[in-house]
Parts: structure tokens; C-alpha cells; sequence
């Protein structure tokens, strides 16, 4: 008896000129935690959509207990017990967590007795390391609970092999250890096997027992976790570059108030009130923290900024003069901002890197001239931030859309953060710019927003990531039901007491 | 003007007629339209499935006697239209909405076109239930002169909803409609699922266009649509890609379109074309109404998306 529950042979996968996945083997073994490494566009997932037949590999086999597998496509898959969670949720946002569990099936009757199927799932889940609600619709789940549906939904599958694609990617910090804790207990009881991506070393250590490292759609390694350390495996994932940089913040003296919003109010897409007149300061030269638990109101302000939702009342000003958010006044005053998912929010993903890095100033010299958009001019432009955001691969004319995840975020930031042919930053909003980006990539960004904060730009940084915040900012404001509800500084803050904050309750405890 | 008040309960009656009588062809192509959105494509082509099944359901019911193997035919040259929409539309780089309007023109040229000899002769009529025949009022027995057709529509409608609810394929409909990752890491084929989609939207939506020619205003002529299959995109809209709103939405609007003729049939005539446009007003307001956002729930997330 093999004590593999899977084994990939030899795979690969180009996408036109790309080599993303060049002969790469990975061994799974029964009943354990194997997790992925690599960095943004290392070829993880790519790796693991061919596992499951997502993608067809252009060569190398599946072998699941030893026998050689066609997995042609997901349904295959799940016919063999392979369940996978994607990277983005593929769950269907206008039905029902009930819809979206009985879907899941790859075998449906041609007639569902919901009453039967209702019955049936209630039971199950009550053995399900999370309970949900199976009659809310998915729109209303918190991507915490999203993500716990999508793991649930496999489990009822009955999988005996779990792939997840950086599953922990939308969780905080404790939602990610409820979330393991459970998975790596079932992989104790039931033998089940679990793949799972991640970026974070913190969950490698702890959970995983094997992990397998890619670099560059390569085989860098793969090795027991307790024989590997930290820093072991950063290096197997970067090769011998490897060398972390810290951040220097340097002194700057009493500056002017460069970002003042006042008053500001503003509603949410069903018209409720978001955020309550918001007063808050950006100085130059200075990183204001906005921590807070998600839909607490930071994504409508990042917005409002934006000048992507108007507001409902109240004031902002840049550099002292009256700011509608409109592209003539973001190109005026300076004023930079990252919205979270990018490629949702600040991309168009059927259209090519290069003219996405050129929206903000297509329609001036150099990229338009007499009226006329000139590409040769953007492709050159586009080349050079690529190279100097390494977005990978480094081909202008991919649409963006098929850049992974955090090379999206590396190029929405050379828009935002690169070449301004000597005009100011004044403002810069970033909105969890690093959500889902490898650690040298985390560095290097953190790097850039402390550079612009130095060149005297006021940084607004909203952040789900507390340790972030902690790191980067000059003060730090908490933000909770659409209002700021707590100011402290990085020296002066006490986690417990943010996090009491964070979740609303900060006015009742104020024992320090 | 009126002024004998039993006359109001004339045009109310003759209104409530029409609303079934012109409703009709709304009801097939709107629930055709839902059916084919639902999967997640808008095919504004169906004007010209609406004309080319009038033309051939005429066609066809005069050779063979059968008015309903003329609405069959009809339904058969939507589907062959609805697969050339499919076709078209799973190329790369291909918009659905140029192809819907395209296969709009293709479709009423083709008509017109091949119905020059249809014009002359007649075909038979598709059959009707008498509802009213206790009644002696002739208004009254005008109005529940319920066409077959009609009664298919209302059945179709309950189906259909409970079609997206409870069924499998149903069900694949929807998912394609909403997501195509999700589709896709289901294993299921989206274009597949849309082409079939498409077909029996076309099928419906031809079925509509045999009424016109089988049944009211009756016999072949090319003015005979007045843009009911453009209409009936926007009356899914209003019914939130609800089958069973669809229905009441197209009885709305077959009401609105009887209003002119039910004046006129009391002696009203000041307003003849003004009434005559109210279901182009109504579409206009309720095209206005469902720019808001709480109308959009309900709308297939890949339409949504776009
Ligand atoms: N459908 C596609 N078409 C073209 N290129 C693709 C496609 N999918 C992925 N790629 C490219 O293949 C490479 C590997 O991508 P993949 O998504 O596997 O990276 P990843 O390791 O999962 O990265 P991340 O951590 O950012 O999610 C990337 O350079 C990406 O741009
Ligand atoms: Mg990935």
C-alpha cells in the first residue's frame, strides 16, 4: 500500500510564450498538510487548476494511489475524491448557501426535492467543523463565511483530497487558525488530505506537515516541515537573491496638512448610512492607519476618494482646495490611490497591461498627441514600469486579467506609485495593498509607500492587516461602524485594546 | 367623450381582451428572452425570430392546414436562429448585443423577403376557448374569447420558474448565467449551456411570432410586429428574469397596447395615437424605473458584470 494519496509527475503548462509550469512533480502524502509555496506567479495555481482539470497539462500524468488518472476536466475530479477551493470564490453570489452546497453535487437528479436536500445538508453540517446559515444568500456572507462555505462545500463531497488555494488570504489572523485548526483535526480523524497554498510562513510552520516550494513555474524543493526553517524556506522560494531591506522612516519636521476631510458622510449601494461625518487629517509626510474589521465603512471612504461613490455630505480637501474626486482634479493636485482588488476596482481585465498602466494619462503627451493615442509611446512606458515593479511576465500586451493575483497588484501599483515625470505625489490612498502578495513582494511595497511618505506625500493607508498598520503608520485611527472610534500611535498601541476597538466595543472597557 | 358610464365597463372589459390578446406574443418572447439571459446572453435578435415565425408559421399553416404545425415551423426557425446567435457569440471577441441586432435585420429581411407570396392567401386560424359564451354581452364575450396559445403561455410561466428552481438543467442555466468561473469549476460546458439556451429562447420567441400571423391581428403583412421582440427585452428587465413577473409584466403591456383600439370602440378618437403609443411610454418609464439599483437584483451575474 502507497501512503501517497497523490502524486503530480513531471507536469507542465505554457500559456502562448509563457512557460508557467516547467516539469514540476509534487508528492501528497494520506492523511497530512502539504503546503505550496512560491511567489506572485510562481505557477501555484496553475499547478493545482492542472491537478484537478481545470487546465489540460501539456505533458506529465496524475497518479492517485498509484494509478495513472486522466482528470479531463473538475468533474473528473470530484469523481476521484479531489475537491478543490480556488483562489477566487466560485461560489454563485445571488443564491442561497443551500443552492450553492446542492449545486456543488457533480451528479444531480434532474429534479431536486429541496425539502429532501434541506433535511439532508442540515444533518451533515451539524458534523461540519463550520456551521452556516443555509437559507442566506451568498451576497450577504462575509468573505470569512464565504470562504468557510467553499471549504464546507467540498467536505460535503466527501473529498479525500482537499486542495485549497490561499484559503486565508480574506481571513484575519484568528478566522485562519479556526479555520486550519479544524482542517488539520479532520486530516488527524478522517485521513484526509489537504494541498494547500499559502504566503504566509506563519501557517506553513505551524499546520503543514510537507511542503514543496516553486520558483518561476519551477521544482525549487521540497522537504519535511520540521526540518526547514523560516528563512530556509525564503530562500528556496527567491533563489540567492534573497536579502530583506528594512524600512527607513525618516524624521520629517511639522508639515502641512496635505488631505482634510471634514464632516464627511456618505451611503452605502442600498442607500444606508456607510459613514457618519468622518473629520480626519493627513499630514505630508506622515502614514495615517486606518485599521478596522472589513465593511466597518472603509471600503466606501477608499471609494468616495476614489471619486468612484459620491458622498452624502460633508467636505474634502487636497492641498487646501475643495476635491470632487473627478480626473482632472486627481491629475491636478497629485492625488494617488489603490483600491482594494484591483482588478475589480482599477483595472479593465480584458485590456492589456500596457494601456491599464496608461489610464490615468492616456489622453496627454507623451501617449496622445494632436488627439491621437500613440501605443508606441505607452508600450515603451509600460516596459519600463514593468520592469521596475517586476510584474511578471513581463509582456506589455498580456490583457490583465491573466496576469495571478499579485502581479495584478504590482502593476496597478506602477500606476499608481511609478514614473510621474517629475509631478508631485501629494496624496496617496492605498487600500490593502498587499493582500494575497508574497513577502518579498510585501517588502518591496511597504518600501515604496514609506519612499512616498518621505518624499513628503500624505499616506492614507486603510488595512485589514493589523501587523501593517502597526508597521508602517505615524498614527493610526480605528474605524467601526462608519466612524473613526479610536486614535493612538504605533509606539503607544496595545493590540488587545485596538482589537476591542476593531470589534465596537471600545467605549465600554476602558480599563488600560 | 363618454358619456354613458356602462360604457367605462365596455373599455375596461375590451381592455382586459386586449391585454391577453396582445400580451401574447409579449409573454412568449419575454419568457424566451428570460430564458435565454438567464444563461447569461442577451440576444436582442429576437425581433427577427418574432417576424421570421409569423412569416413561417403563416407559411407553413397554409400549406399544411395545420395551424399548429405552423407555430411548430415558427419555433423551429427561432431555434435556427437562436443556434446561429450561440454560434456567433462563443467566438472570441464577439459581442452578443451587435450579433442580436444583426440577426434582428438578417431575420425581418428574410420575412419580408420570403413572404411576398404569403400575403394573398389565407391560412386557418389557431383555435380559441369561448369563455364568455353565457354571457349576451357581445364586449364581454369579445374579451374572454381566450386564445389556446395563451393558455399554453400561462402554463409555461409557473414551469419555467419552477424549471429554474428545481431542476437540474435549470439550475445549469443559472449557474452559467451568474458565473462563469463557478460554471467552469463545476465541470460544466457554459457555451454548451448557452447555445441551448439560445435555441430554446428562439423557439419561444418564434412560437410568439405565429400568434401574430395565426391568430391577432392575424394573416401576413410586413407591418405586422411593431417591435414586440425589442420590447420584451425591456419587460424582462422590469420582471427581474422572473418567469411568473414576466407574465403579469406582458399582460401590462398587452393592456396598454389595446388601450387606443378599446377607446376607439366607444367613440373616443382625440387620442387614437396617443394611446397607440402608450406601451412605447410604458417601456421608456419602466426602462427609466429599472435603472435604479434595487430593480437590478435579480439580474444574472454575468449580465451584471458588464
Ligand atoms: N489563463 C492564463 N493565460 C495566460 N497566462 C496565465 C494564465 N493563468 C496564469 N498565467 C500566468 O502564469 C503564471 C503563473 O500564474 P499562477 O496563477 O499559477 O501564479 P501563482 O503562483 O498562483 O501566483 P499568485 O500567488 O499571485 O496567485 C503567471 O505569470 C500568470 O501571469
Ligand atoms: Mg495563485
Amino acid at each position: 500500500m502507497s501512503n501517497l494519496a497523490l502524486e503530480a509527475i513531471n507536469v507542465s503548462k505554457r500559456f502562448g510564450e509563457l512557460r508557467a509550469l516547467d516539469r514540476v512533480s509534487l508528492k501528497l502524502a494520506k492523511g497530512g498538510i502539504h503546503a505550496l509555496l512560491g511567489e506572485n506567479g510562481a505557477g501555484k495555481s496553475t499547478l493545482v487548476k492542472c491537478i484537478v482539470g481545470f487546465y489540460t497539462p501539456d505533458e506529465g500524468e496524475v497518479l492517485l494511489g498509484e494509478r495513472q488518472q486522466t482528470i479531463a476536466n473538475p468533474r473528473d475530479a470530484h469523481d476521484l475524491g479531489i475537491g478543490m477551493v480556488y483562489q477566487h470564490f466560485t461560489l454563485i453570489p445571488n443564491m442561497t448557501v443551500l443552492e450553492n452546497l446542492v449545486l456543488a453535487r457533480p451528479h444531480l437528479p434532474a429534479v431536486i426535492d429541496w425539502k429532501k436536500e434541506r433535511r439532508a445538508i442540515g444533518e451533515r453540517m451539524a458534523r461540519m467543523p463550520f456551521q452556516l446559515p443555509l437559507d442566506a444568500s451568498v451576497n450577504h456572507l462575509a468573505a470569512g463565511e464565504k470562504q468557510k462555505l467553499e471549504i464546507v462545500k467540498q467536505l460535503l463531497l466527501d473529498v479525500k483530497v482537499l486542495i485549497l488555494d490561499e484559503p486565508t488570504s480574506v481571513l484575519t489572523p484568528d478566522e485562519a487558525d479556526e479555520v486550519l485548526g479544524r482542517i488539520r483535526d479532520m486530516t488527524r480523524e478522517s485521513g484526509l488530505s489537504v494541498l494547500i497554498i499559502t504566503h504566509k510562513f506563519r501557517e506553513v510552520m505551524t499546520y503543514a506537515d510537507d511542503v514543496t516550494v516553486l520558483r518561476r513555474g519551477k521544482h525549487a524543493g521540497s522537504a519535511r516541515v520540521s526540518d526547514v526553517d523560516v528563512k530556509g524556506l525564503a530562500e528556496m522560494m527567491v533563489g540567492s537573491e534573497f536579502s530583506q531591506t528594512a524600512l527607513a522612516r525618516e524624521a520629517v519636521a511639522e508639515q502641512p496638512v496635505k488631505l482634510d476631510i471634514a464632516g464627511l458622510s456618505v451611503e452605502d449601494d442600498s442607500g444606508m448610512s456607510a459613514i457618519h461625518a468622518l473629520s480626519l487629517k493627513v499630514k505630508a509626510g506622515e502614514i495615517v492607519g486606518i485599521a478596522g474589521v472589513s465593511g466597518n465603512g472603509q471600503r466606501e471612504l477608499v471609494e468616495v476618494l476614489a471619486g468612484q461613490r459620491p458622498s452624502a455630505g460633508g467636505e474634502i480637501r487636497v492641498m487646501g482646495e475643495v476635491y470632487a474626486g473627478r480626473r482632472r482634479d486627481l491629475l491636478r493636485h497629485g492625488f494617488h490611490c489603490l483600491p482594494e482588488e484591483p482588478l475589480r476596482n482599477a483595472s479593465v481585465a480584458r485590456m492589456s497591461v500596457a494601456e491599464n498602466l496608461a489610464f490615468r494619462r492616456f489622453d496627454q503627451a507623451p501617449f496622445s498627441v494632436g488627439g491621437f493615442l500613440r501605443r508606441g509611446a505607452m508600450a515603451v512606458a509600460a516596459a519600463r514600469a514593468i520592469v521596475d515593479f517586476k510584474v511578471r511576465p513581463p509582456t506589455p500586451d498580456t490583457p490583465i486579467g491573466d496576469l495571478s493575483g499579485g502581479n495584478v497588484q504590482r502593476a496597478i501599483l506602477a500606476r499608481e506609485l511609478g514614473e510621474r515625470q517629475g509631478r508631485p505625489m501629494n496624496v496617496l490612498v492605498v487600500a490593502n495593498p498587499c493582500f494575497g502578495l508574497d513577502f518579498t513582494a510585501v517588502a518591496e511595497i511597504h518600501g515604496r509607500i514609506m519612499a512616498a511618505r518621505n518624499a513628503g506625500a500624505a499616506v492614507l493607508l486603510v488595512s485589514e492587516d493589523l501587523d501593517e498598520i502597526l508597521e508602517l503608520s505615524d498614527r493610526i485611527h480605528v474605524m467601526s461602524a462608519g466612524r473613526l472610534v479610536y486614535e493612538t500611535t504605533p509606539q503607544a498601541a496595545e493590540p488587545i485594546v485596538i482589537g476591542r476597538h476593531m470589534a465596537g466595543h471600545g467605549g465600554e472597557n476602558h480599563v488600560h | 367623450m363618454i358619456e354613458d358610464p356602462s360604457q367605462w365597463l365596455t373599455v375596461l372589459i375590451a381592455v382586459l381582451g386586449g391585454a391577453i390578446r396582445v400580451g401574447t406574443p409579449f409573454l412568449f418572447v419575454s419568457l424566451g428572452e428570460c430564458l435565454t439571459e438567464k444563461s447569461g446572453r442577451i440576444n436582442l435578435g429576437l425581433e427577427g425570430n418574432l417576424i421570421m415565425g409569423a412569416m413561417a408559421g403563416y407559411g407553413v399553416a397554409w400549406i399544411t392546414g395545420s395551424a399548429w404545425l405552423g407555430v411548430l415551423a415558427a419555433g423551429a426557425t427561432g431555434v435556427v436562429l437562436g443556434f446561429i446567435h450561440a454560434l456567433l457569440c462563443q467566438q472570441a471577441r464577439v459581442n452578443d448585443i451587435a450579433v442580436g441586432i444583426a440577426l434582428m435585420i438578417l431575420g425581418t429581411g428574410l420575412a419580408f423577403f420570403l413572404g411576398k407570396p404569403l400575403i394573398q392567401p389565407s391560412a386557418p386560424h389557431l383555435p380559441a376557448l369561448h369563455l364568455g359564451a353565457w354571457s349576451d354581452n357581445p364586449a364581454l364575450r369579445a374579451a374572454l374569447e381566450i386564445n389556446a396559445l395563451f393558455i399554453v403561455g400561462v402554463i409555461l410561466a409557473p414551469a419555467m420558474a419552477w424549471f429554474f428552481r428545481s431542476s437540474r438543467w435549470g439550475l445549469a442555466i443559472r449557474t452559467v448565467g451568474e458565473s462563469d468561473q463557478a460554471a467552469r469549476a463545476m465541470g460544466l460546458n457554459v457555451n454548451g449551456v448557452r447555445m441551448l439556451a439560445t435555441m430554446a429562447g428562439g423557439f419561444l420567441a418564434g412560437v410568439g411570432g405565429a400568434f401574430l400571423s395565426l391568430y391577432y391581428p392575424g394573416g401576413w403583412s410586413e407591418g405586422l410586429s411593431s417591435g414586440q421582440g425589442l420590447m420584451a427585452v425591456a419587460l424582462v428587465i422590469f420582471a427581474r428574469w422572473d418567469p411568473m413577473r414576466c407574465l403579469y409584466a406582458s399582460l401590462l403591456f398587452g393592456g396598454a397596447g389595446a388601450l387606443g383600439p378599446s377607446l376607439q370602440s366607444v367613440g373616443v378618437t382625440w387620442g387614437y395615437y396617443l394611446f397607440n403609443a402608450a406601451p412605447y411610454v410604458l417601456t421608456l418609464i419602466l426602462m427609466i424605473a429599472a435603472s435604479s439599483k434595487k430593480v437590478r437584483s435579480g439580474m444574472p451575474g454575468t449580465l451584471a458584470a458588464r
